[in-house]
């Protein structure tokens, strides 16, 4: 996934956030489905919610792997899938965090502090010749801030991947069209197998 | 005070409470704990040879009872042994539990004696599975996977059970059904189809001038036979009935023309092809049904009936998708069909269709060449022959293989739940235990496995079960000396050249083996004993009968629309080559 984004402007990628039951095994499931009917994943993160028994597990997919129908109803028939909501991209607020260290002579880590405030990331940690720096922001702030890092060596660097959740509604509660049903959302009560 | 029970007592109990009354199983170290109730329980245990032959006679079973199977094995090789029953289950939609014995808690993960991943294994393949970590738990398990296996598409579900959650004791209770619900926030299967596009439907259906009804499996889990007929008879359209849909419509019905697909009369094929309107119930666009896809039905628009959402659209956009169960849709079909009639709308004449039809019915019937006098038996003979022996309502059973498809093309099916085989898989070994299985549970019918003898190799040792357990099933194998279907592959598409596909005409002597296995044992290699055999294998019904049929080495199924080529490209039987345009 370094260097270029894998889920650019122009690559088919799309997020579905996917709430399932908390048990064992769930993300085996989740994974093994997408392995066995040839699904590419970009990114995958997962976490428990708010509620104890919920799990929520973020996914951004390939849509050039597999048709975005497919992949929603087949997630489905997994019966600790409780509902998928789809996140188009263009109606959701994404947030991915990076943490990288990166080479910082003691001539260099100037220049690296002030990118780290122009990107406004933070530093972690600071060592003798590396500085580790985290970011969270969208997908392309990340490899903006990437890119600018790379010249100056990375060490080592962790992505999340991202999460997701739907943009909310500037008009009054009233009003015809909500961010949020440009989100198609699958919930267990209308839901057949 | 509740009633404390070890978790073995509650499984049985469960399993009593499910109306279960018989398992297929095998014990062994892990399970052990689980066949100690068993004793004392009204549950008939059947004891296999073979794990396998446990899962395809629990699904044997569940074919012709609509009631799930149940297979009981250990952990380790057991459980892998199940995989092939489990997956085949999965493929068909046959409802089925499989409960297998794990290591101990303590074990897991420790690569202990006998350990292996089985709810890891067989995740893909089954439609649920759970490992019970604690033996409370076993009730509420045990009802889920009844309740998964058995509603929305059917499937296998699989209950992996540590020894000490066996041996530990819990509070007995019995959830009831809100409590199973609400356990399962994420399953709500969808049975009642979409008002508004079985109406659409409706209105399609009612335009339409030339019509299939294209049956799947799925008309039959929803025990929609019933409504299908009403449905066929109110508007006079085409049936054609899948491998998995055999029986669901009656062949000696005028409107129904048999199985479409890779060996599919002509006729059903063709049919389908030249539609207007496919109306799919309860079948899934499998590709050895449409051949290549690009090619197949590209006239039709397609009503799609399906309870499973993911089937709408994997293989072929329909026009109108409509998720729910068969019958209830159907139902309602029906209801919006007579409401349109009633208010003055008019269907389309579909009677230049029907003679259409009917005109290749009468130029393409299934065709094979006697046998010369003399000559080696023909298997399609052979069949005939069973077929118009079996007593009324016989169930027939069949492997996988050239025999399989003779079978499927010359049986008359007449009624549901008579015709028991494995389609999406392609199980070879599948017609012997599933045979077992269908027996058990309706003791009342004749059954007939056709088997192959490649086939038959892989499984026939249940037989020792049906002899000790007297479940007299019938077994016709087609001897042909060859992995008969992989020889007629080689034959038409690599050039003659024969690999690996002989499998000798001496050995095994199916004869004795039968007869050590305790049934009674019959060769026919001539024509003029076909009948007498057939008879008396009919007759016999304290033992199971296995008959030798020992047939042409080099005959081959007809029709046949070759692997990847379109539904167009349907091969004749060389007797009907020179009629082919007919088929335009
Ligand atoms: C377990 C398994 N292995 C291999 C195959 C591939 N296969 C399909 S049909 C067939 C030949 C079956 O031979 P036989 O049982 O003699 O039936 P026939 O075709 O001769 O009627 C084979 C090997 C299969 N379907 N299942
Ligand atoms: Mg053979």
């Amino acid at each position: 996934m370094s260097g270029s984004n894998p889920y650019g402007q122009d690559s088919q990628h799309h997020v579905l956030s996917v709430l399932v039951q908390n048990r064992p095994g769930v993300l085996a499931r989740v994974s093994a489905l997408f392995a066995r009917r040839g699904y590419n994943i970009f990114s995958l993160a997962v976490a428990p919610t708010e509620h104890p028994d919920y799990s929520r597990i973020t996914i951004v997919v390939d849509l050039a792997s597999a048709p975005l129908e497919q992949m929603t109803k087949q997630l489905f028939k997994l019966i600790d899938v409780v509902r998928i909501s789809e996140l188009d991209p263009r109606f959701s607020v994404e947030r991915e965090l990076i943490m990288v260290t990166v080479k910082a002579t003691a001539e260099q880590r100037s220049q690296i502090v002030e990118l780290t405030n122009i990107f406004e990331a933070r530093i972690l940690s600071v060592g003798i010749e590396a500085l580790t720096v985290s970011l969270d922001g969208s997908p392309s702030a990340i490899d903006d801030f990437m890119k600018a890092l790379h010249q100056y060596g990375i060490v080592e660097s962790q992505r999340t991947g991202l999460v997701a959740l739907p943009k909310l509604d500037r008009a009054a509660p009233s009003a015809t069209s909500s961010a949020t049903s440009s989100n198609a959302t699958h919930s267990s009560q209308g839901k057949a197998r | 005070m509740k009633e404390k029970l070890t978790g073995a007592q509650a499984l049985i109990r469960a399993l009593e409470h499910e109306n279960v009354d018989v398992i297929f199983g095998l014990p062994g170290g892990c399970i052990l704990p689980a066949y100690d109730p068993l004793i004392e329980s009204k549950i008939r245990h059947i004891l296999v040879r073979h794990e396998q032959g446990a899962g395809h006679m629990a699904e044997g079973y569940a074919h012709v009872t609509g009631r799930p199977g149940v297979a009981m094995v250990t952990s380790g090789p057991a459980a892998t042994n199940l995989v092939t029953p489990l997956c085949d289950a999965y493929m068909d939609s046959i409802p089925m539990v499989g409960i297998t014995g794990q290591v101990p808690t303590a074990a897991i993960g420790t690569d202990a004696f006998q350990e292996c991943d089985t709810v890891g294994i067989t995740r893909s393949i089954t439609k649920h599975n759970e490992l019970v970590m604690s033996a409370q738990d076993l009730p509420m398990v045990v009802r889920q996977a009844f309740y998964i296996a058995t509603t929305g598409r059917p499937g296998p579900t699989l209950i992996d059970i540590p020894k000490d959650v066996l041996q530990n004791e819990m509070d007995w209770y019995w959830p009831s059904d809100d409590e199973v619900r609400d356990s399962l926030p994420g399953y709500r299967p969808n049975v009642k189809g979409h008002t508004k596009m079985i109406q659409e439907a409706a209105r399609m259906i009612l335009a339409a001038r030339q019509p299939v009804l294209y049956v799947g499996g799925g008309v039959l889990k929803a025990r929609a036979a019933g409504v299908l007929r009403e449905l066929a008879e109110l508007t006079q359209i085409p049936v054609v009935t899948t491998l998995m849909a055999r029986g669901a419509f009656p062949d000696s019905h005028p409107l129904c023309l048999g199985m479409p697909g890779m060996h599919g009369t002509a006729t059903a094929v063709t049919a389908m092809q030249k539609a207007d309107l496919l109306i799919a119930l309860g079948s899934r666009f499998d590709d050895r049904v449409t051949g290549k896809v690009s090619g197949f039905a590209p006239d039709a628009k397609i009503i799609h009936v399906d309870i499973d959402p993911a089937e709408q659209g994997k293989v072929r956009r329909p026009d109108v998708p409509i998720v729910g169960d068969c019958r209830l849709v159907i139902e309602e079909m029906l209801k919006a069909i007579n409401d349109l009639l009633q208010s003055g709308e008019t269907q389309a004449d579909v009677g230049p269709w029907r003679s259409r039809v009917s005109g290749w019915r009468e130029q393409f019937p299934l065709a094979y060449d006697q046998s010369e006098p003399g000559a080696a038996l023909k298997p399609q003979f052979c069949l005939e022959k069973l077929r118009d022996g079996a007593p009324e309502g016989t169930i027939v059973v069949s492997g996988v293989g050239q025999h399989q498809m003779w079978t499927s093309q010359y049986w008359n099916f007449e009624e549901p739940y008579t015709w028991v085989n494995s389609g999406g898989l392609g199980t070879m070994g599948f017609a012997v235990p599933a045979a077992i299985g269908a027996k058990v549970g309706r003791p009342d019918k004749t059954v007939w496995a056709v088997d192959g003898d490649g086939c038959f190799q892989m499984t026939a040792q249940e037989l020792v079960t049906a002899s000790l357990e007297r479940i007299p099933v019938k077994i016709a194998i087609l001897n042909n000396s060859y992995l008969g279907m992989v020889r007629q592959w080689q034959e038409m598409f690599y050039g003659e050249r024969f690999s690996e596909v002989n499998l000798s005409g001496t050995l095994p002597d199916f004869v004795k083996w039968a007869e050590a296995m305790g049934c009674v044992g019959i060769r026919v290699d001539d024509s003029q004993e076909v009948e007498s055999a057939i008879d008396k294998a009919n007759s016999i019904n304290d033992r199971p009968v296995v008959v030798d049929f020992r047939v042409a080495e080099d005959e081959k199924v007809f029709p046949m629309v070759p692997s990847g080529k379109s539904n167009d490209d349907i091969l004749l039987h060389h007797s009907q080559d020179s009629r082919r345009e007919f088929l335009r």
